[in-house]
């Protein structure tokens, strides 16, 4: 049984039942010397009631691994006004930056949220906003204060507001979930009984493709993110899976076995114009373009291993790139193009790693035994990916140097395949 | 076995169908008592050619050969080819088992098989969706070389999707590499 559901990706309805499931571990292994002191001062009129948006900015600000935080929660009153002789605590804790913010209710169902971010050692403003917004609403207007704050601090954008997409399987109930960039407020976007694989959004974030085996075989599917209107892409004999947007939005990469084989070819996002890129008798998968739209990456064991090819996005001779290990698979460029994450097995595990394009210098980022399917944010500062504590399957972001790792653990089904949007 | 446990249930129908009529007619209770004599008759009756059915029944069956995909003992009865990890090669000890598959296929022109390729739950879902495809088209290819028709066999693979055994360990991702041969009408 399929049932598409409408999905308002910036109305997130209440995701408390899901929250009381969903649990997050911050692990921060990177010297603190390197990353930008903030201190967040709890908002006038937040009381409990409110304290999410603080809370949430500060978990974000943690997570980007680049920001660290500054406690001035036993000030009382709390730093409200920029004016507050008291700034010179906050500085001589270490803070470069505060940040300030009052929440008061607009009537029953809508709050005015304002907030400052101050410099500690001038200060001046160095940002403000207000935010009238329903009360249901609140952890998406502290994402938006984190990404003001980072971009202000950093001076690379924010990608606290985006959204993330995955597979959750419970029993054998396979769900299509969308969730905010923390996991939170996640919504069911298709259901079915039988498997769901690989989402991929398009780049504007507006339609999403996916695998569904609810005919029997594996059939790639294009679906409105607003509608929830969808269409059969690719349901040719045999296996179609494997979709990847080209940075247009106009064509899509896929892989199908129709003709022997795995192969990749590219359509066009109306489904016409099938064209094959690959030939042979080995197995190639999971295309992925690079941001120019220039070139696919994408897994092969043409030589004996799985391992990563590049070759030219309309077909050519493919270029070998990851020669470690036997089995290196699952690539996903960076956004500036100068990198791509990818999964490497090493003595039995599978880590998440990122090889230097031009170099082609590889750092493993993670350690856990299973952990797949990374994606870069659209920054290009974390990347999303599946890993495994016990049986249970969970989400993780790891900072693109290795140095913070952050996991999501939710008890209400097995999450995998992970990926990051707009 | 299965014709005469039809015929039992018939007979059972019946039985209880000519018990209904043995319920006492308050006006006329002589009516009723040879009514219910009738039909105890005619249940003994039923019962009687009931039993001779059965048994007549239960001669056919065992005259019948056994359909040799039915039989546990035979080799027939083996229906999955199990790989080692990231390989879709088969190893010799699974030709005896192909052979009887190819030998049965070749013999019975309307039995039709789908060959269903399966991979432990580590690594990349596409590239095992793949890897998956490649253990069915390898067992497909065993037996094409067999001489069963293409038009037999078709494949298909579930990738990490569908694994028959839980966990993670040795044991549990052996299991799920396989390739399963799955008869169309089972």
């Amino acid at each position: 049984m399929i049932s598409g559901w409408r999905v308002g990706l910036l109305i997130l309805g209440c995701g408390a039942s899901w929250l009381a499931q969903a649990a997050m571990t911050i692990d921060i292994t990177g010297g603190e010397a390197t990353k930008i002191p903030v201190a967040i001062s709890p908002f006038e009129g937040a009381g409990s009631q409110y304290r999410v948006v603080t809370d949430v900015v500060a978990a974000d600000l943690l997570r980007s691994g680049e920001l660290s935080l500054v406690d001035i929660s036993d000030l009382n009153p709390p730093l409200v006004e920029p004016t507050d002789a008291r700034f010179g605590i906050a500085r001589q804790r270490g803070a470069e930056a505060v940040v300030l913010g009052k929440i008061a209710p607009e009537n029953d169902r809508e709050v005015d949220v304002r907030f400052r971010l101050m410099d500690a050692v001038q200060q001046t403003q160095m940002a403000g906003y207000s935010y009238t917004a329903n009360v249901s609403q609140l952890r998406t207007i502290a994402h938006k204060i984190a990404d003001v704050v980072y971009q202000k601090l950093t001076g690379v954008p924010g990608i606290f507001s985006t959204h993330i997409a995955y597979i959750m399987q419970t029993g054998s109930v396979y769900r299509l979930q969308v969730a905010d960039s923390d996991g939170q407020d996640a919504q069911t976007v298709l259901k079915s009984d039988e498997p769901l694989m690989s989402p991929a959004w398009s780049p504007d974030g507006s339609k999403m493709a996916y695998v569904s085996f609810e005919k029997g075989h594996a059939v790639v599917y294009e679906q409105s993110m607003a509608t929830g209107k969808r269409f059969v892409l690719a349901g040719f004999h045999g296996s179609n899976s494997a979709p990847a947007w080209s940075p247009d939005g106009s064509k899509i990469a896929l892989v199908l076995t129709r003709d022997g084989g795995s192969q990749v070819y590219v359509v066009r996002a109306d489904g016409s114009g099938l064209t094959r890129l690959t030939s042979g008798g080995a197995i190639n998968t999971e295309p992925n373009w690079s941001p120019d739209g220039n070139t696919l990456l994408f897994t092969s064991d043409r030589d004996g291993s799985p391992q990563i090819y590049s070759m030219p996005s309309t077909g050519g001779q493919p270029t070998r790139l990851t020669f470690d290990g036997k089995y290196n698979v699952s690539p996903h460029w960076s956004p500036d193009g100068k990198s791509f994450a990818f999964v490497t097995r090493d003595e039995g595990q599978f880590h998440i790693a990122v090889m230097d394009v031009a170099s082609g210098q590889v750092q493993v980022l993670t350690n856990g035994d299973n952990d797949e399917s990374p994606s870069f944010a659209p920054n290009g500062k974390m990347i999303l990916y599946a890993t495994q504590m016990g049986d249970n399957g969970d989400l993780a972001v790891v900072t693109s140097d290795g140095q913070t790792h952050e996991q999501l653990v939710n008890t209400e089904g097995y999450m995998e395949e992970p990926v990051w949007g707009r | 076995m299965r014709n005469s446990l039809l015929v039992l249930l018939i007979a059972g129908v019946l039985a209880g169908c000519s018990s209904e009529a043995t319920k006492p007619d308050n006006s006329q209770a002589d009516a009723a008592r040879l009514a219910a004599e009738k039909a105890a008759a005619e249940k003994a009756a039923a019962d009687k050619a009931a039993a001779e059915a059965a048994a007549r029944a239960q001669q056919q069956v065992t005259a019948q050969p056994i359909n040799p995909l039915n039989d546990p003992n035979s080799i027939l009865a083996q229906r999955s080819v199990y790989f080692a990890f990231d390989k879709s090669n088969i190893t010799s000890e699974y030709q005896p088992m192909l052979q009887a598959h190819a030998a049965y296929l070749v013999a019975h022109t309307n039995a039709k098989v789908q060959l269903q390729g399966n991979c432990d739950n580590r690594g990349s879902v596409e590239y095992n969706l793949a890897l998956g495809q490649r253990r069915a088209d390898s067992v497909k290819n065993a037996l094409h070389l067999l001489n069963v028709p293409d038009a037999q066999m078709s494949t298909i693979s579930y990738g990490k999707e569908k694994p028959r055994a839980l966990g993670n360990n040795e044991a549990a991702w052996a299991q799920n590499r396989r390739t399963d041969i799955v008869y169309q009408s089972e």
